[in-house]
Formats: structure tokens, sequence, C-alpha cells
């Protein structure tokens, strides 16, 4: 078995299973294949709810190179409710400052302006790597308190043969096959998933005319930049179409030089020739190291259905976006969010399995805007027609001097979590409350005296009640729902008032395991509760 | 008279871009043309006021250099 990718850590090395010696093949409740991000995070959540899950991957660890280095505050939040998400922000280089450039001049510049009383960031840089890492020793944390996660290095997925209530493996070791059994198969292989293509699914959409070549480079000396986004259409140092200079941890800088179309890869690839064009840009009299370089092409694709029977598509095997935007790792997150609490009801016997079919339908709206967004910026980034290209470089150099044009620049919509309007799962707002917290919303963060309001939200059904009665915990059709009592006193920023009661005096809210808003009111009605309690859960 | 309006202004304004570049799509260059001289017609109209219509012509008009 050869490895396709150089690794960066080999830290889950080919151990031999008992299971490979068993004279029938051994069923576990959910397999994993993949054992990047999307696939350990996936691994976390089910782990921790106690639900037993093997991943597979055909490698023995993290794969090379920085690749995915821009992470939202919705998936921080996720990683949080995982263990992770704090060793991230600790290594990750916060940033909030962009700059767009034409031309070389600077048109104007922007700041994400974070909303304060937010335990994390809007955005952090952080190397995969690294991601991943913090993910793998969290799942190793788990393990020892003996949570049920098993990672399989080496194991990779020949066949699968998909029955009504259960998938059949073939999985090839350097010890050569065995079979496995999973009641739940989740394909979270990457952008060119083999498991998509062992069930011959369709995976269409876009593919744009350009390439884009990255190098990340490690300064040595002569560059002092500061920690922002810089972007440049059109920069006279030629080495690309469009630009992007952003901040990495350890000193590294991600460049990213827009080469077009018909370009000879193995050329571009070369050191020398990506030297050329780092030197162009930077001058040459700063001095950088190498530290990874890749050249890609832009897609924005999706599978028709992410379910396909007892077998699920999360991450990029799903769906695959353009980057400008960070909605590629990011919105793989929020696939394993949804998923990973619907999965472990429908396991426990508390839903139905119809519950994991609105996975499907949130995760789809999901992917359909990351599309969207990004397929927009593409075509602002790369514009395909005369006509496109003079109307964004109109834009550029009226953004100059006219204000109304700035908002029209797009070099990336920046990930922000998707709301679930429309999902069945939604019971109908009966609050007069803010847009941000409707039914289908991910729950805002919020200042609680040293403390923050997420972490209260987490893995379970919450009743959380502002200035209003209600039980402190309920019991609908073996869903267990617990109460968190809060005031507006609690928060003297006012932002749990902002953010859940706007002008309202009192608020009753059922959030879901994945901290988003299923229900609300002005007050405790226990049937209407109720019964929202079995429209979360797929029971209505 | 009202002053010409350089603020923005555009709810949903990706939305309206879209659609911008999706009525050019499939046309040649002097079909875009064409359109973008109606467009500039049709909008010029609706604001009316002739003040505020030479204000947009010049600020139309500068031009870097």
């Amino acid at each position: 078995m050869q490895d396709r990718y150089t690794l960066a850590d080999k830290v889950y090395p080919y151990e031999r299973s008992a299971d490979q010696d068993q004279d029938a093949p051994v069923r576990h409740p959910v397999v994993v294949m993949g054992g990047g991000p999307v696939g350990i995070a996936t691994a976390l959540d089910l782990g921790q709810q106690g639900v037993p899950v093997v991943v597979l991957d055909d490698h023995e660890g993290i794969g090379m190179g920085s690749r995915a280095i821009c992470f939202s505050k919705r998936c921080l939040e996720v990683a949080d409710r995982y263990g992770a998400g704090k060793p991230m922000v600790d290594k990750g280089v916060v940033w909030n400052l962009g700059k767009v450039f034409h031309k070389d001049d600077k048109v104007f510049e922007f700041n994400l302006l974070p909303e304060e009383g937010h335990e994390y960031p809007a955005f952090i840089n952080l190397q995969q790597p690294y991601f991943e890492r913090f993910m793998i020793d969290r799942a190793r944390e788990l393990q020892a308190q003996g949570a049920p996660i098993q990672i399989r290095g080496k194991n990779r997925i020949d066949n699968v043969e998909v029955k009504d209530d259960h998938v059949v493996l073939d999985v090839m070791t350097p010890d050569g096959p065995y079979k496995l059994e999973a009641e739940w198969l989740i394909g979270c292989d990457g952008a060119s998933s083999p498991l998509r293509t062992m069930l011959d699914l369709d995976f269409t959409g876009k593919v744009f005319q350009d390439s884009f070549l990255i190098a990340d480079i490690k300064m040595k000396s002569g560059m002092e930049f500061p920690t922002e986004r810089w972007f440049w259409f059109e920069p006279t140092h030629g080495s690309g179409a469009s630009t992007l200079l952003h901040k990495q941890p350890d000193d590294v800088w991600r460049v990213d030089f827009q080469i077009g179309w018909d370009v000879d890869r193995k050329e571009e690839m070369k050191e020398e020739n990506i030297r050329r064009r780092l030197d162009a840009f930077l001058g040459d009299e700063v001095e950088y190291d190498m530290v990874w370089s890749s050249i890609y092409t832009f897609q924005c694709k999706r599978m028709d259905s992410f379910r396909h029977g007892r077998v699920l598509f999360a991450g990029d095997a799903a769906h695959q976006v353009s980057p400008f935007g960070a909605r590629g790792a990011n919105s793989g997150m929020q696939d394993v969010d949804n998923l990973g609490w619907k999965l472990g009801m429908v396991l426990n016997g508390k839903a139905p399995e119809s519950l994991i079919d609105t996975y499907n339908t949130e995760r789809v709206h999901g992917a359909d805007e990351n599309i969207l967004n990004s397929t927009r910026s593409t075509d602002f980034i790369t514009p395909k027609s005369e006509m496109s290209k003079l109307l964004r470089d109109s834009v550029l150099e009226l953004s100059e001097n006219f204000e109304f044009a700035r908002p029209m620049v797009n070099s990336g919509r920046l990930s922000v979590p998707c709301t679930y309007d429309g999902s069945s799962l939604n019971s109908a707002d009966a609050l007069n409350g803010p847009a941000r917290t409707r039914p289908g919303s991910a729950c805002p963060d919020a200042p609680l005296g040293d403390e923050f309001l997420l972490p209260k939200l987490s893995g379970k059904f919450t009743l959380l009640t502002i200035d209003a009665d209600a039980p402190d915990s309920i019991e609908e059709s073996g869903i267990e729902v617990t109460r968190l009592a809060l005031s507006v006193k609690d928060d003297k920023t006012l932002a749990l008032k902002d953010r859940y009661l706007g002008d309202c005096p009192s608020g009753v809210y059922l959030i879901r395991p994945d901290q988003h808003v299923a229900a609300r009111r002005p007050s405790f009605d226990e049937n209407q509760f109720r019964a929202a309690i079995r429209r979360a859960t797929g029971q209505e | 008279m009202s002053d010409l309006n350089t603020k923005p202004n555009i709810d949903g304004v990706d939305d309206f871009y879209a659609e911008l570049l999706a009525a050019h799509e499939g046309l040649s260059k002097e079909q875009s043309d064409g359109l973008n001289a109606r467009l500039v017609l049709i909008l010029a109209n609706h604001i009316g006021e002739r003040a505020t219509l030479s204000q947009a012509l010049a600020a139309a008009a500068q031009t870097k250099e």
C-alpha cells in the first residue's frame, strides 16, 4: 500500500485490529471513511456521545501542506463543542483588517469589526495540519477517558456493498484484506471521494477556467507585513492576474497567484519558477524559505443528495467550493455539527431514521449558499467575458473614490454560519425578537460574566429561558430537555438581551444539540414546546 | 435638488451584481454595449432630477490619470 501523499505527522500508524482475526465480519454502528478534519470531527462528535465510531484512513496520519488556513468563528465554536477549539485559537493568528488593491493602488480597506462578547474571534489563520493535530490530540484524550473511538491507519476501503440496514466493507491493510460491516458509513474522503466513485454517484457543477498557484513562504528577512489580508487585482508585478497575501502562524505567509488556465503545471511548480513570481512580487531584497506550494483549479460542485440509504457524505466529498470566502473546511465542520446529534439519536432509538434526511436538506441548503457566494467571488476575481471584466474593473476604479462601489468589490464573501430557514425541524417563530436568532439560526455567543453562553448549550437539547418561568427539565418522547435559566441581568453588556430578546421583555428558546434554534416564544407554553421537541427530532 | 448619492444604497448588492452579469451572459460585445446604453437611459429617466444626472455624468467621467 503506497502512500499517495507525504505525511506531516504519522499520528495513527497501522496496528492490527482484532476485527481482522474474526471469522465473520464485525458490525459497527458507524464507520467513517477518511481521517481528515471532517472525519476526525465526526469521531469526536459521536465519541463524546458514547456512540462507537471507527475511522478508516488509507494513510497513517496528517498530510503535508498548509492547505486550508482560514477558520471561522462558527467552525471554532463547533471545535470547542468537541473540546479542541482553544488550542486552535492559542496557536492561530487572529486578523480583522483587509486591504484591497487595484493595479498597486490601495482602493480601500475593511475591518471585519468583530462584535464584542464572543468567546471566539471572527477568524483565525492556522495551517490545516495544526487544525487536524489538535482534533486528533483531543480524540486521544477522549479515548483515554474511555470514549469508543477507533482510528485505524492504512485501512483502505476498496469496495462497499450497500444493504437496506447496513453496509459491507472490503478493507485492505498491510496484513491483507478483511471485511467489516457498518450500520452507517460516512464518507469524509475528500473532494475526489473514492466512495462517491465506488457508488457511481454524480458530482456536478462548475469548473472555472483558471488556476492558482499557492506558495507558502517563511520570511527570513526584509519584509514586515502586518497581520492583514491583502488582495491585489491586476498587480503590476505581473506574477498573477490577482494576488493574495495572508499571514499564518510560525512566520509563514500564504501567497496566492492567479496564473491563468493554460499553464504547464509541471513547469510552474519548479522552485525557480515559483521564486521568480515571488521575487517579482516581494522585491529581490526579501529572503524567504519555501514551505509548501500547490496549483489548484476552482470547482463549485455538490452531490445531488448527501444521503444514499445507509451511506452519508460530509465535507469536500459532498460539496466543493472555490477557496475565496473560506467556505470549504468551515462548511465541512458545520456538516458534522449537524449530523452528529441526529445520528446519535437515531442509533439510540430516540428519533426515527427519517431525521437523517434533514441532515441532507439542511446541509444541502448550506452547500448551496456557499456555492452561490463562492461562485460570485470567482466570477468577480476571474471575469469570464469582456463585459464582465469591464464591469469588474469599473467597480474597482469607482471604489477608490466612491463608497457605494466598495461593497460590490468581491474578493471573497467570508463564511458566516448557515441559517436553516424553512427546515422541517423548525417551529414557527412566535417571538417578535431579533432576526439573527430566528428558528434555524446558529445561536450567537454572549458573555455571562466570566463565562460565555455557547458552552452551556452544547451537545443536548436545552430550554433557554430569559426572564421567563419554566420547569427545570422536561421529557418528551424520550428526549430529555434541560433548562438554562438566565436573566438579562446576567450580562451587563446587554449582548444577551440584544441578541435574544430585542424589545421583548422575556423569551424561551428550544435549542438543538448543535446550538441551532428550533423554536422560540415569549413564554413557556408546555404543549407548544412539547410539539416543538417532537418536531425538532423528526417525530412530527 | 437632491445630491448624487454615492453611499451604498442597494440592499443585497451581490444579488444585483449577479443579475447584471446574468443579463450580459451569452451576448456579443456589441449586444452588451447596447444593453448598457439602454440601461443607462432607463435609469436616467427613473432618476429624473436634471442636476443629479449632471453630477452622475461628472462622477462617471472621472478616471485615473
